[in-house]
C-alpha cells in the first residue's frame, strides 16, 4: 500500500516500514504509532514566499495540500513548484507535470514546513520527444516533520532530465525519484546532496531503468553528516536485456563529521545487457587530516579550514546546476547550514 | 631568529628526534642535510605542529617566542611557512582562494586590515608572473591535476605572497628538472632579506648550487652532528653519509 493512502485511511499499520527492503532505513512504520488528523488548510496569504519566488515566471503552491494539481508546460519557461506544510496534521498531494516535445524547461520545486507534520506528495513528470528539463529541488523541512515526495519520471526518446536534489533532513524526510529511461539517446543527470545536523534524517533514494538503446545516466550524490544525523542513499541503475550501448554512471560520497552520525548507503547497478558502459564509485569517510594540516600551515584556523573543505566538497554538486538563481540559491542554503558550525 | 634547543620528537612513541640543538640568525640561510631517515621531515613538522609528532623534550622559539605551544596556523601567522615536500590537492578550493583566506587568516590574526579583492588579485598577477605561472592556473582548484614542478611553484607563489619571517624548504628539488629547480630557486632567493631566514632541507646538494646557504649542518639519527660553511655540501657530495652515520 502507498504511503498517500494509508494517510487518507489513516492507517499506520499500513506506512511503510523496515519490512519493506526498499524503505529499511526509513523505517515510517516503526515511527509512527499513527496518522495525524488531517491537517488544516492554510490560507494563502499565510503563506511566506519561497526559496525560490522571483525567479519563475509561472508558480504553484500547494500548501498542507490534498487533491491533484497539473502542470502542462507547453513553452520554454520556467516554473516553480513550492509545498508548504505547517501544523501537527497529516496531508497528501499530487502532481502531474508534462513538458511537450522540444520544449526546455526547469522546474524549481521546494519543501517546506513547521511542526510535526506527516507530508507526502506524489509527482509524474512526463518528458516529451526532445524535451529538456531542468529540476532542482531544494527540501527544507522542519526537524520535527515527517515528509516523503515521490516523482515518477518517464522520459521519451531525446529527452533530458537534469536534476538536483538538496536535502537538508527532517525527522524523517524522504526524497525519491523512479525513472523509466527508454534509452533513444535520452538524457539524464540525478544529482543530489544532503547536509545533516542535529537528529535529522534524509534519504535520497533513486531508481532507473534502462529499458532501450543508447540511454545516458550520470548520477553524482554527496552527502555530509554531523551531530546525530542520518543520512541514506539507495540507488539503483538497472539496464535491461537489449538496452545496449547504454552509459551509466554512478558516485555517492560522503564526509561523516562526529562519531555519532551515520550515513548507509546501498548503490546497485543491474546490468542484462552486453554491450554497456557503467561504473560506480561510493565512499564514506572523514575529512582529510592532511589537507586540514596543509591549509592550517597556511595560517588558516581550524575550522574556516573544514568549513572550506566541506563547502568544497559539496560545491561539486552545486556547481553542476544550470539554472544560475537556483544556483545561487542552493550556494547560500548550503553555505548557512556548513556555516552553522 | 630561530633557536632550537635540546628538540627531543616522537612519532607513536618512537624518539626520532633525539637532542637537536640549532640556531639560525635573521637574514640567514641554512642547511640541513641528511641521509633517509635522519628526522629531516620530522624536524619541519614539529616545527609546524603536525599532529602525531609529539615533542617529549627540548625547546623551539622565534625571536623568543615558544613556537611549540602555539596551533598550527597561529605559527603560520608568526610567520613559519613550510614548503611541503608532497603539496596537497584540494579539489574546489581555487589556489586564488586558497591563497586569499590565508593571507586574510594571518592578518587577521595578527591584527591587521585584511587584503581587498583588487590588491590581492594586483599582488597575484605580479607574482605568478615573476614565477613564470599561467594565471588560469590559479583559478582552478588548488594543486588539482598540477604536475610536481608545477605544485613545488605554487608553494614558492605562496611563499611569495604570505612573506613569511622563517622559510623551512622540505625538499623542495625533488621532482624538479633542471628549469623547474632554477626557478623555483630565483623565486626563494628573491625572497632573501636581512629579517627573513630559510631552513633548506635537502638529500642532495644540487639545490645549494642555487640557494647559497650560510651555514651548513648534517642531521643524523635525530641530531646535528657536524656543522660548516658552504664547503661541507661539497664534501657531502663526494664522500656521502658514512661516515656521519657511523659518529651518530
Amino acid at each position: 500500500m502507498s504511503l498517500a493512502s494509508a494517510i487518507a485511511a489513516r492507517d499506520a499499520a499500513s506506512l511503510p516500514g523496515r519490512r519493506d527492503e526498499d524503505w529499511r532505513w526509513t523505517d515510517l512504520r516503526g515511527l509512527l504509532r499513527t496518522v495525524p488528523e488531517p491537517s488544516a488548510p492554510l490560507a494563502a496569504e499565510a503563506i511566506e514566499p519561497g526559496p525560490f519566488a522571483g525567479l519563475a515566471a509561472r508558480s504553484l503552491t500547494i500548501a498542507n495540500g490534498r487533491g491533484d494539481a497539473a502542470i502542462e508546460i507547453a513553452a520554454d519557461q520556467v516554473v516553480a513548484l513550492d509545498v508548504v506544510s505547517q501544523g501537527d496534521g497529516s496531508h497528501a498531494a499530487s502532481v502531474a507535470i508534462t513538458v511537450a516535445p522540444g520544449v526546455e524547461a526547469t522546474l524549481l520545486e521546494s519543501y517546506r514546513g513547521e511542526g510535526s507534520y506527516l507530508a507526502h506528495t506524489a509527482l509524474s513528470i512526463r518528458l516529451g520527444e526532445g524535451a529538456k528539463l531542468e529540476r532542482i529541488v531544494l527540501a527544507v523541512e522542519d526537524a520535527e516533520g515527517v515528509a516523503v515526495s515521490q516523482a515518477e519520471v518517464e522520459l521519451s526518446a531525446a529527452a533530458e532530465l537534469v536534476q538536483t536534489t538538496l536535502a537538508f533532513g527532517a525527522r524523517r524526510q524522504r526524497l525519491e525519484t523512479r525513472v523509466r529511461h527508454p534509452g533513444g539517446h535520452a538524457k539524464l543527470r540525478l544529482d543530489g546532496a544532503y547536509l545533516l545536523e542535529g537528529k535529522r534524517h534524509a534519504d535520497l533514494t533513486t531508481a532507473v531503468v534502462h529499458a532501450g538503446l543508447y540511454g545516458e545516466t550520470d548520477q553524482l550524490t554527496k552527502g555530509v553528516v554531523r551531530d546525530q544525523a542520518r543520512g541514506v542513499f539507495q540507488g539503483r541503475i538497472v539496464v535491461a536485456e537489449g538496452a545496449d550501448h547504454t552509459e551509466a554512471r554512478m558516485g555517492h560520497h560522503a564526509l561523516v563529521l562526529s562519531d555519532h552520525a551515520e550515513v548507509d548507503a546501498k548503490p546497485e547497478l543491474e546490468i542484462y545487457a552486453d554491450d554497456v558502459s557503467c561504473a560506480h564509485g561510493n565512499t564514506v569517510g572523514a575529512l582529510d587530516e592532511e589537507a586540514l594540516f596543509y591549509m592550517r600551515q597556511r595560517g588558516i584556523p581550524q575550522d574556516e579550514a573544514r568549513a572550506m573543505l566541506v563547502e568544497a566538497f559539496v560545491g561539486e554538486v552545486i556547481d553542476r546546476i544550470g539554472h544560475e538563481g537556483a544556483r545561487d540559491v542552493a550556494r547560500a542554503w548550503a553555505g548557512e547550514r556548513l556555516a552553522a558550525r | 631568529m630561530l633557536k632550537i634547543q635540546d628538540l627531543h620528537a616522537a612519532i607513536d612513541g618512537k624518539e626520532i628526534l633525539k637532542g637537536l640543538s640549532l640556531e639560525v640568525p635573521a637574514g640567514e640561510v641554512h642547511a640541513i642535510m641528511g641521509p633517509n631517515g635522519a628526522g629531516k621531515s620530522t624536524l619541519s613538522y614539529v616545527l609546524t605542529g603536525r599532529e602525531g609528532y609529539e615533542v617529549t623534550g627540548g625547546s623551539a622559539s622565534l625571536d623568543g617566542e615558544d613556537l611549540l605551544a602555539l596551533e598550527p596556523n597561529d605559527r603560520a601567522a608568526r610567520g613559519v611557512f613550510l614548503s611541503f615536500q608532497y603539496p596537497l590537492e584540494i579539489p574546489g578550493v581555487p589556489a586564488l582562494t586558497f591563497i586569499r583566506t590565508a593571507l586574510n587568516a594571518q592578518r587577521r590574526a595578527r591584527g591587521e586590515a585584511e587584503i581587498t579583492a583588487p590588491q590581492f588579485l594586483k599582488l597575484a598577477r605580479e607574482k605568478s608572473a615573476a614565477l613564470k605561472m599561467d594565471f588560469d592556473m590559479l583559478k582552478r582548484g588548488l594543486n588539482v591535476g598540477f604536475s610536481g614542478g608545477e605544485k613545488k611553484r605554487m608553494e614558492i607563489l605562496q611563499m611569495s605572497m604570505l612573506e613569511p619571517r622563517l622559510l623551512i624548504l622540505d625538499e623542495t628539488d625533488s621532482g624538479l628538472d633542471i628549469d623547474a629547480l632554477r626557478i623555483v630557486s630565483e623565486g626563494v632567493n628573491a625572497l632573501r632579506s636581512p629579517e627573513r631566514s630559510a631552513l633548506v632541507i635537502t638529500h642532495y646538494q644540487r639545490l645549494l648550487d642555487y640557494i647559497r646557504p650560510d651555514r651548513v649542518h648534517v642531521l643524523s639519527a635525530g641530531r646535528i652532528v657536524a656543522s660548516g660553511g658552504p664547503e661541507l655540501a661539497l664534501e657531502l657530495e663526494r664522500e656521502g653519509y658514512d661516515r656521519y652515520a657511523r659518529a651518530a
